[in-house]
């Protein structure tokens, strides 16, 4: 395991385990900036989707109210209410959304935030391709829990994207490209080839295939429950996070 | 980033659970299913150089009841030495607490992808009786399946036929033998209120969650339903399977009965009549009518039956013939 205040590969910050919620409420604003910078990477992508397809909003209007809403996190303190023991933090961030933009759009004629405003560098536009990709129609999500399943695996999407990006740089850094590009062709595009069929192909044995699979596997479990960890402000909240993440069996 | 497809979240999410094999004799292989305390990899035995499917638990299970219950799914493997259940190789604990064990790879089909291929009736009823028979030497072990579907059977390279998935197996007391070493002890999930089985194959007494008035008959629920399964099964690329036969429908339906008195008393009642079936000889579960009775007669002695015919028309042919 790795030590807790281990640098995640990347280039992301050592934070300590539990402490993100804490940390975006913290005096010093470069913490409570990295902390918000976690919360961001692993919400933004499921808020953002989350309000183009449950208030059928166009991209720019998405793109507004997703800044918004995480400027609102961070100036008024939303967090801190935030209960592990009552919800799971995504659950308390859906909801604040919902809250979010139901008020937005009731004083709709609001002025539009700046100035002090926080803003946030997000990549809308890989949001959107991916939206593309996923070729979702919002009338086939017809009820709220349905919605709540949408937002859920989007934030599961969202954290093992993160992770798998991590593992990506741990291979380039330690020139392990070629276990990277096993688990890409075999874990991520789910060709249907077998171990013996990627060995001949790249010329190896296939005990060398099952020992770089089983080397990026465990890195990227690393690196997941690392982000998820991140994300969680109490052991008892990973522990169930982790749960829910892995269809209850960790 | 990259973008993740839904189905590679699943593989992901399923991929957190693979075990690290190191301190082990086996290789990690390929994800091959999952069931409901583990999950099962095909693994490289690096000593005998031979395929293994080894099953792990989940989680290290702290509580230790997951745990045991996988000890003993392996123990009623390693008790039920028969060419119909699949025999276990070693029983173990990775470095992080889990148990696994390792049992023999199969290499074949579900009996769903295999019946799909298998449009021959009496085909068909072989290989239930096949299913029978290695139900039947389990409960003379006094051990119980308890959820015999479609799933946890599987059909070998050679036509062999297994019975997989044995972790909801239930070992009855067996107070007429005095216990030896090894014996494999009582027990499973004995807790009455704990449903265990599958929907549509499990027997009501299963449903009932009254696990400790189970006996053979719940098995025998789940072959019926094994059975009716096996033969309306659609071959590949038709709609639907073959038609159950009034003596076939009788054969099901006493199976599984709700009143477990009615039911067949031991597997090997149930298999005599699905043999006497094939044979074209009377079932035990149907009182036939005359009707019937004479096309089973017709059936099972056709040819004789046909050539007596022709020679009898060609006689009276002859006869008429011969008169003119």
């Amino acid at each position: 395991m790795p030590s807790e205040n281990a640098p995640i590969a990347g280039g992301n910050f050592p934070l300590t385990r539990w402490s993100m919620v804490a940390a975006v409420r913290s005096d010093d604003p470069a913490e409570r900036a990295r902390a918000l910078d976690r919360l961001c990477d692993a919400y933004w992508k499921p808020v953002y989707k989350y309000i183009r397809l449950k208030y059928s909003k166009a991209p720019d209007e998405a793109q507004d109210l997703t800044q918004g809403f995480f400027a609102e996190v961070l100036e008024r303190d939303l967090l801190s209410r935030f209960d592990p023991a009552k919800s799971r933090l995504r659950t308390y961030m859906r909801l604040c959304a919902d809250s979010f933009v139901l008020n937005e759009i009731k004083h709709a004629g609001r002025q539009k935030r700046g100035g002090d405003a926080v803003h946030l560098a997000l990549d809308y536009s890989a949001a959107e391709n991916e939206l593309d990709k996923q070729t979702i129609d919002p009338a086939t999500i017809a009820s709220p829990e349905k919605f709540e399943e949408f937002f859920e695996k989007e934030w599961i999407r969202s954290l093992f994207s993160s992770a798998v990006e991590d593992l990506r740089q741990l291979c380039n850094t330690r020139e392990k490209e070629a276990a990277f590009a096993l688990f890409e062709s075999y874990d991520l595009a789910g060709n249907n080839v077998s171990y013996s069929q990627l060995a001949e192909a790249r010329g190896i044995s296939v005990s060398d295939v099952t020992n770089q699979l089983a080397w990026a596997r465990r890195e990227f479990r690393r690196f997941a429950q690392d982000r998820l960890r991140a994300v969680c402000s109490t052991e008892e909240e990973f522990s169930r996070e982790a749960k829910a993440l892995f269809g209850g069996k960790l | 980033m990259p973008f993740l497809s839904d189905q590679a979240l699943e593989r992901l999410r399923n991929l957190e659970i693979a075990p690290d094999l190191s301190g082990t004799r086996y290789s990690l292989g390929e994800f091959i299913a999952r069931g409901g305390m583990g999950a099962v990899y095909l693994a490289e035995d690096r000593k005998l150089s031979r395929r293994v499917a080894i099953k792990v638990l989940d989680a290290a299970d702290p509580g230790g009841q997951r745990a045991d219950r996988l000890e003993q799914e392996a123990r009623i493997l390693a008790e039920l030495e028969h060419p119909g259940i699949v025999p276990v190789h070693e029983l173990g604990r990775l470095a992080d607490g889990r148990v696994f064990y390792a049992m023999k790879f199969v290499e074949g089909a579900r009996l769903d992808q295999f019946l799909a291929r298998l449009p021959s009736l009496s085909e068909r009823l072989r290989l239930v009786l096949r299913i029978c028979d290695a139900v039947a030497f389990a409960h003379s072990r006094g051990i119980l399946h308890r959820d015999l579907k479609p799933a946890n059977i599987m059909v070998g390279a050679f036509g062999e036929v297994l019975v997989m998935d044995w972790g909801l197996g239930k070992v009855l007391p067996r107070p007429s033998r005095q216990s030896r070493a090894g014996d494999v002890a009582p027990g499973g999930d004995s807790e009455d209120g704990l449903v265990v089985g599958t929907p549509g194959f499990m027997s009501p007494e299963q449903t009932a969650g009254s696990s400790s008035a189970l006996d053979e008959r719940s098995d025998i629920f789940s072959l019926g339903r094994l059975l009716e399964f096996a033969v309306k099964f659609p071959v590949g690329g038709r709609s639907a399977g073959l038609p159950l036969s009034r003596p076939l429908r009788a054969i099901c339906d006493r199976a599984t009965t709700p009143d477990r008195a009615l039911r067949y008393p031991a597997v090997r009642a149930l298999s005599e009549d699905i043999s006497r079936y094939l044979d074209g000889a009377p079932v035990s579960a149907h009182r036939e009518n005359w009707g019937e009775r004479f096309l089973r007669f017709y059936r099972r002695y056709q040819p004789a039956i046909l050539l007596i015919a022709a020679y009898l028309l060609m006689r009276t042919l002859f006869v008429i013939y011969s008169r003119r």
